[in-house]
């Protein structure tokens, strides 16, 4: 990925099925205006998450990736996004101890009935990534390969 | 593998914002990409035919649909391509409304966006595998939570098709709400006329079984098959015993104010709360009680000849199995308190439009009579304000409640027929009465009852001279407006049960910023929520009024009643799987799954020529969430429908 003047960030978002992909849902029936740079990706849960996505998604070279869950006890599972707060929690850490700007990777909790909610998570996200500028990871991997 | 892709126009939905004919040229190039277009309404008839007519002439053997939300149309678009051949599980969707057209303006960023999307839908698509559809029972059960006119109405509709239901009501007595008015609006019916026999009915059926003071304490399961728990409060009275004689509150030397008359009236520490009360058996309540605070009194012990009378009685947990559950959960007032320029809580003579109701009830603890709470003088001038706690986002709730515009009608005709000397005053934003004759009844409360109606709201109150001085604003003719008045009724707004996010949780059911609990869709699955066999009906879901809370529970009955009637139910096979080969049985999974879906299982490994254990999926109870492959460390189990490969694959044509 080359910076460009016109640099748009590419972030993926993993969204629940029953909370925060239903809560997009109602942003766009709502017809709420968001920055296109998102891409959604649905799971069932966001206790469903594999750490290696997020992971991947980074070495794939995405700028940012989101997951986005039900709120806290209100997991439709009951308990899975218990498990990815965890989950993630960890990640993070791990991610930040190899150098990658922890605002790249996020969790949010978003409800059915929270469009609004999703709008601003998006709008905030985008412009935070973009302050953190582009996802160099790829780069560097090919660069010292070349070395 | 012949993928086949069908963007939709959506109208000018999605067409207006994409590109949609160079989404579709765009689909065309991708690999196993066989065949792409666009159509104006993809899901319509026409657009089924086309996608199964391409099917047939391309051989396609899975499909893409780039429209809305698969939440709306995935079912609907697996029915079209079993329909044509192909197994339901290869499709997937694209979701290029909601997510896109509807949420960006800009033309080339939302088609570059869209592209990308059907994109990602093919990749997941090609990694799709067959799948069978799974059935379970269904247990022939109704679960209805809460014991007002929704929960009634509910019952005895599903008790008709002769179905069990057990009611579920947490105070002593069904009837809930109406069970305190005194007229209904715009008939002016007497509300426990028609509300008595019903809960008689609902009673005296034989396929109902009512647990009153009762709350539920656990539910698991899904449709088909909810297992719940019921704690059935102890009443220290047995049920069986009782003959209902009344003979125990008399004797009680203890007396406390009622919660049924809202404090108007008192009650004993024994008590049935209102006199048709069913079951009329009463409730020991055990924080007012002089037995279980000194240990001594008995005197009800003594005097029921029944001997019915047991203080030793525990609480019962009732386990039972449902095959649906309607929620009747009802709604509670808007607490005014946040109101301190009306009064409330300062002035006795500022009361509540539900006050105000057991005041004008004949049954009620004035017998019918208007009065003071203060001095308990006839009043003469009454101030009503409506919106309390209503359309009034920053104290209150943004919503409109509904009702408020309508009982206040209905309170100051009321007034007028029982005090006919007396003058109604209502403060009011805008009145809403649309509703079969609801206008009409409003301007006859104004013609003919000579209720003054000022548009505007109460700046102040404040006790002057024995009286209540309303000071308020007419915006209609621009004047201050200075009001002696010996009542206030206070229209407050109606709110979610201060208890309903716990219950949600239980019921795994959505519920929004009000904590009102959420429809399926708001306009075409009303009374359903997303957890398949839980149905909503009443105020849990919005503020309604009777009618609109008796049509929703019938509404829901009937979708009850058609989960029941089947043999059994198809559930989706997106459920867990294993693949032995890789499973090293370290049995994080079975830790690890919420549901218990999972449980070790001894199999003969031919390659290791002896016995192991590995992880077992148990079909009917995988819910499919999916939080056992995040913990799998040789990547053994799996999701079918979002398993890693496809997941990866996604992200692969990111």
């Amino acid at each position: 990925m080359t910076e460009k003047k016109n640099w748009e960030p590419k972030i993926v978002a993993f969204l629940c099925n029953w909370c925060s992909y239903a809560g997009a849902d109602l942003a766009g029936t709502s017809r709420m205006e968001y920055p296109p740079n998102v891409r959604i990706i649905r799971v069932p849960c966001s206790g469903r998450m594999n750490p290696l996505f997020v992971i991947k998604c980074l070495m794939k070279g995405a700028d940012g990736v989101l997951i986005s869950g039900c709120h806290i006890n209100d997991c439709h599972y009951s308990e899975g996004n218990f498990y990815a707060r965890r989950r993630f929690a960890v990640l993070k850490k791990l991610l930040e101890y190899t150098g990658i700007d922890p605002r790249r990777f996020q969790m949010s909790w978003v409800s059915a009935s929270e469009g609004d909610k999703w709008a601003k998570v998006v709008r905030e996200l985008v412009d935070e990534i973009k302050s953190a500028g582009p996802n160099r990871l790829v780069d560097r991997q090919t660069h010292s390969a070349e070395v | 593998m012949k993928i086949g892709v069908f963007v939709c126009h959506c109208g000018t939905n999605i067409a207006a914002t994409v590109d949609v004919e160079k989404v579709a040229q765009e689909a065309a190039k991708l690999p196993k990409v066989f065949f792409a277009t666009d159509y104006k309404y993809m899901c319509s008839d026409p657009g089924q035919n086309l996608v199964k007519e391409a099917i047939a002439k391309h051989s396609l053997d899975r499909i893409v649909v780039a429209s809305c939300s698969p939440s709306l149309h995935e079912k609907t678009f697996r029915i079209c391509v079993e329909a044509a051949g192909i197994n339901p599980y290869l499709i997937e969707m694209a979701n290029i409304r909601e997510h896109c057209s509807w949420v960006h303006h800009d033309r080339e960023k939302a088609t570059a966006k869209a592209i990308e999307l059907v994109r990602l839908a093919v990749a997941k698509v090609s990694c799709n595998r067959p799948l069978q559809k799974t059935y379970v029972p269904v247990e022939k059960r109704v679960l209805v939570i809460g014991g007002g006119i929704s929960g009634i109405q509910a019952a005895i509709d599903i008790s008709f098709a002769k179905y069990p239901v057990v009611m579920v009501e947490r105070e002593p007595s069904i009837g809930g709400r109406m069970a305190r008015f005194d007229k209904t609006f715009p008939t002016l019916d007497c509300a426990a006329c028609i509300l008595t026999p019903k809960m008689v009915t609902v009673a005296q059926s034989k396929y109902v079984t009512i647990h009153t003071y009762s709350e539920i304490e656990e539910v698991t399961g899904h449709v088909g098959d909810f297992t719940v728990k019921i704690r059935k409060k102890s009443r220290c009275v047995d049920l069986r015993k009782c003959t209902g004689c009344g003979a125990c509150f008399a004797k009680c030397p203890v007396k406390v104010p009622s919660e049924f008359d809202l404090g108007l009236g008192m009650r004993k520490a024994i008590y049935v709360p209102f006199p048709q009360a069913v079951p009329n058996i009463p409730v020991i309540d055990r924080r007012n009680c002089l037995y279980f605070k000194t240990k001594k009194c008995g005197l009800c012990k003594k005097a029921c000849l029944a001997e019915a009378i047991d203080f030793e009685i525990q609480d019962e947990i009732i386990e039972q199995k449902f095959g649906a559950i309607i929620v009747a959960t009802g709604f509670t007032q808007f607490d005014h308190s946040v109101y301190g320029e009306y009064g409330y809580g300062k002035f006795k003579d500022v009361i509540t439009g539900l006050h105000f109701e057991r005041m004008v009830n004949s049954s009620g603890p004035t017998a019918g009579k208007i009065i003071r709470p203060s001095d308990g003088k006839e009043v003469k001038d009454v101030v009503f304000i409506q919106c309390v706690g209503s359309r009034d986002e920053q104290k209150g709730m943004s919503y409109c409640s509904r009702l408020c515009c309508m009982y206040t009608a209905k309170h100051a005709l009321l007034l007028k027929e029982h005090n006919p000397d007396s003058q109604a005053y209502v403060f009011y934003i805008d009145i809403r009465a649309a509703g079969k004759n609801y206008e009409e009844f409003v301007k006859k409360v104004q013609d003919e009852y000579g209720a003054v109606y000022l548009r505007g709201r109460v700046s102040r109150i404040f006790e002057k001279g024995g009286k209540l001085i309303v000071k308020g604003a007419d915006t209609l003719s621009g004047s201050q407006i200075e009001i002696k008045a010996d009542l206030v009724v206070l229209a407050t707004g109606l709110v979610a049960q201060e208890e309903a996010v716990k219950l949600a949780q239980m019921l795994h059911i959505p519920y929004d910023k009000n904590n009102l609990y959420t429809e399926a869709h708001p306009k075409l699955a009303p009374v359903e929520t997303i957890t398949s066999g839980v149905f909503l009906t009443g105020a849990c879901q919005s503020p309604k009024d009777i009618p609109d809370t008796v049509a929703t529970a019938s509404a829901a009955s009937v979708k009850a009643l058609g989960l029941l009637i089947q043999d059994k139910l198809e559930r989706e096979p997106l459920i867990a799987k294993v693949d032995n080969k890789l499973c090293s049985s370290c049995q994080a999974c079975i830790k690890a799954c919420p549901f218990n879906a999972i449980e070790p299982e001894e199999i003969e490994d031919r390659q290791l020529k002896r016995k192991r254990i590995v992880a077992k999926v148990i079909e009917g109870v995988c819910a499919g969430c999916g939080n056992c492959t995040a913990v799998c460390r040789m990547s053994a189990i799996d999701l079918e429908g979002f398993s890693n490969r496809q997941i990866m694959e996604e992200i692969e044509a990111l």
